[in-house]
């Protein structure tokens, strides 16, 4: 491919700008998170004197340890569970086109484009209700419901490409629907179920409105709903507001880092999909 | 051989599967007899899907729809108004601005993004194929994956009297334009709309240079070899080319502004005023700190609806292009 010198060296130059400006806002809070607790410091001003205790500090007043536990609590608690029902009920829609199947999806799929804001007022009386609001499953059990539209329609896209052919031959031997799923079908679906269960990882890590709506406590929620309560308390107190929501972004970071293939595929093809 | 492997669960065979069964009455009413059995497994392996669906979404969608027609505070007895709630919903200024303040968002969280998406990823594939390609797109991509929260508490910062956005401007010589942007009611609704470009820029560059390493490359040769320049080649085979990975891209990104909370609960709360409430966070206050739950359901469900409108055009237009 051929492009002019004065192309290559604008068009690089205003990527690299716009790198920096999406880099800066993170500079910015880091450089704001070692000035003084409860000073106002300028935006990108590196303090004469580093408070590097004020991340030790936020770490002490955020709870951190009880904010990781919950936040995983909640995510093992809903992933895994969303995709063995998701793939479940993916297979008999998709692969074993069950009568109904056509009806089944359509709710289904109705589900897609559903904006969370429109369910959470009924939700928040219905777990009132059921006596589990303020608990870790006023958010798990939610969540796992808003999920299946998404993972039913995402995983069935990968049964109904599978050709017919393996299912045929798992019959000839004799297999039971349960068979075909569990011994031949499950393991053919590792990827898209893995991709599957990053989404919904990351969808839950950073879920706010269910964790700021359904539970009270900051150590029962999400790490979002967590930093929500968090911005709450020190508002007023910059740098220390800037070194917890550095500790509290950690965590995606570091895994962003380690699985950025990963994770950028999967959201990609999951809003291609969906 | 091949029709005692067919099974009724592989409709995929159905038309040669049938043209056998007929052949084989018996063997008909053997097939129909599985046909149930496993129509029984089937619905069971959906159940447990459907019923965390129908209790956590589906229930509480009707009850969206139920308590839309009545007055209530969520303690006492509810009373029918009909379609009162809608009415106020459509007659209250302040109301119906959040919904035109949610379409102003659009403009930030969908249009631009995809159009700046569009330039860049251009870009990327003409000068930056590379190492520093494969760079730009994990940095553009970073605040898609941090929590909106995180997004919001940080512009939060960013755009306050003494933060970064105003310190550029004092350090450029504009020190007569810097304000505290997101407590000022022209310029509040578009700081919150400049989160969003920072949140969705990078989400849109990916997908949509994705789009662009499966247009063939020859389109690219040829037209370069005419000479063509970045503009004509971006408007003729990339824009055209890329109506799908567009019409996702628009899609994922409106309903993120129909549907805005987190962002705007964190950074302004709706405030200054009205000047950034939009219907996520007016159903919020209507319902958890003014108790009027019937006017909040009447807002849900409009939210539902006006999603819903919006984007199945959008659907329809980026598929019909397909075929």
């Amino acid at each position: 491919m051929r492009v002019g010198r004065m192309e290559l060296v604008t068009g690089r130059t205003f990527l690299i700008v716009l790198m920096a400006i999406t880099i800066l806002p993170f500079i910015s809070i880091f450089v704001t998170a070692l000035h003084p607790s409860g000073t106002v410091p300028n935006g990108l001003e590196w303090p004469a004197d580093p408070q590097w205790g004020n991340f030790v500090e936020a770490f002490k007043v955020a709870n951190m340890t009880a904010l990781l536990g919950s936040s995983v609590y909640i995510v093992i608690a809903v992933v895994p569970i969303s995709l063995v029902i998701s793939t479940m009920a993916a297979f008999a829609i998709g692969l074993l086109r069950i009568p109904g199947s056509q009806v089944l999806l359509f709710l289904f799929v109705f589900g897609l484009t559903l904006p969370f804001g429109g369910i959470i007022v009924p939700l928040y009386y219905l777990e009132r209700a059921m006596g589990i609001y303020n608990t870790r499953l006023a958010i798990v059990l939610p969540l796992i419901g808003l999920y299946m539209p998404f993972a039913v329609f995402w995983m069935r896209a990968h049964f109904v490409n599978m050709p017919g052919e393996i299912s045929e031959a798992a019959r000839v031997d004799g297999a039971t629907a349960w068979d075909l799923f569990w011994r031949i079908h499950l393991p053919l679906a590792r990827a898209p179920i893995a991709s599957l269960g990053i989404l919904m990882s990351v969808w839950t890590w950073n879920q706010f409105l269910l964790a700021l709506v359904l539970v009270e406590d900051p150590t029962q929620r999400t790490m979002a709903g967590a930093l929500g309560a968090f911005q709450g308390h020190y508002a007023t107190n910059v740098p220390l507001l800037c070194a917890g929501t550095i500790l509290i972004l950690m965590p995606t970071l570091v895994v962003f880092v380690l699985f950025q293939r990963q994770i950028i595929t999967a959201l990609i093809q999951g809003s291609v999909k969906g | 051989m091949p029709e005692i492997s067919r099974s009724p669960a592989t409709p995929a065979t159905t038309s040669d599967n049938r043209s056998a069964a007929s052949a084989r009455p018996s063997r008909r009413v053997f097939q129909h007899r599985i046909l149930r059995r496993e129509s029984i497994i089937g619905w069971l392996f959906v159940l447990p899907a459907l019923l965390m669906y129908a209790i956590f979404v589906l229930l509480p969608l009707l009850l969206s729809i139920q308590y839309s027609f009545f007055r209530w505070d969520g303690i006492g007895p509810m009373t029918w108004v009909g379609l009162r709630n809608y009415i106020t919903v459509l007659e209250d200024p302040d109301l119906v601005a959040t919904i035109f303040n949610a379409f102003r968002l659009v403009v930030f969280f969908s249009l631009i993004p995809v159009m700046l998406g569009l330039v860049v990823a251009s870009i990327i594939h003409r000068v930056a194929t590379g190492r520093l390609g494969a760079i730009a797109r994990t940095v553009l991509f970073l605040p898609q994956v941090i929590p909106l929260v995180a997004a919001g508490i940080i512009w939060g910062w960013l755009l306050a009297l003494p933060g970064l956005i105003n310190q550029i401007l004092n350090a450029i010589g504009l020190t007569s334009v810097t304000r505290a942007w997101l407590g000022d009611f022209d310029w509040a609704l578009p700081a919150v709309g400049l989160i969003g470009v920072w949140v969705l820029l990078g989400f849109c560059t990916v997908l949509l240079l994705t789009g662009i390493t499966k247009i063939d490359p020859a389109l690219y040769e040829s037209a370069r070899i005419d000479g063509a320049s970045w503009m004509t080649e971006f408007i003729n085979i990339t824009v055209p080319l890329l109506r799908q990975e567009i019409g996702v891209c628009l899609t994922v990104t409106v309903i993120a502004a129909l549907a805005a909370f987190d962002i705007v609960y964190v950074s302004t709360a709706g405030g200054p005023g009205n000047s950034t409430a939009v219907p996520g966070i007016q159903i919020y206050i209507l319902a958890f700190t003014e108790q009027r739950i019937g006017l909040a359901s009447a807002l849900a469900v409009m939210l539902m609806l006006l999603v819903l409108i919006v984007i199945l055009p959008i659907q329809r237009l980026s598929r019909e292009v397909m075929r």
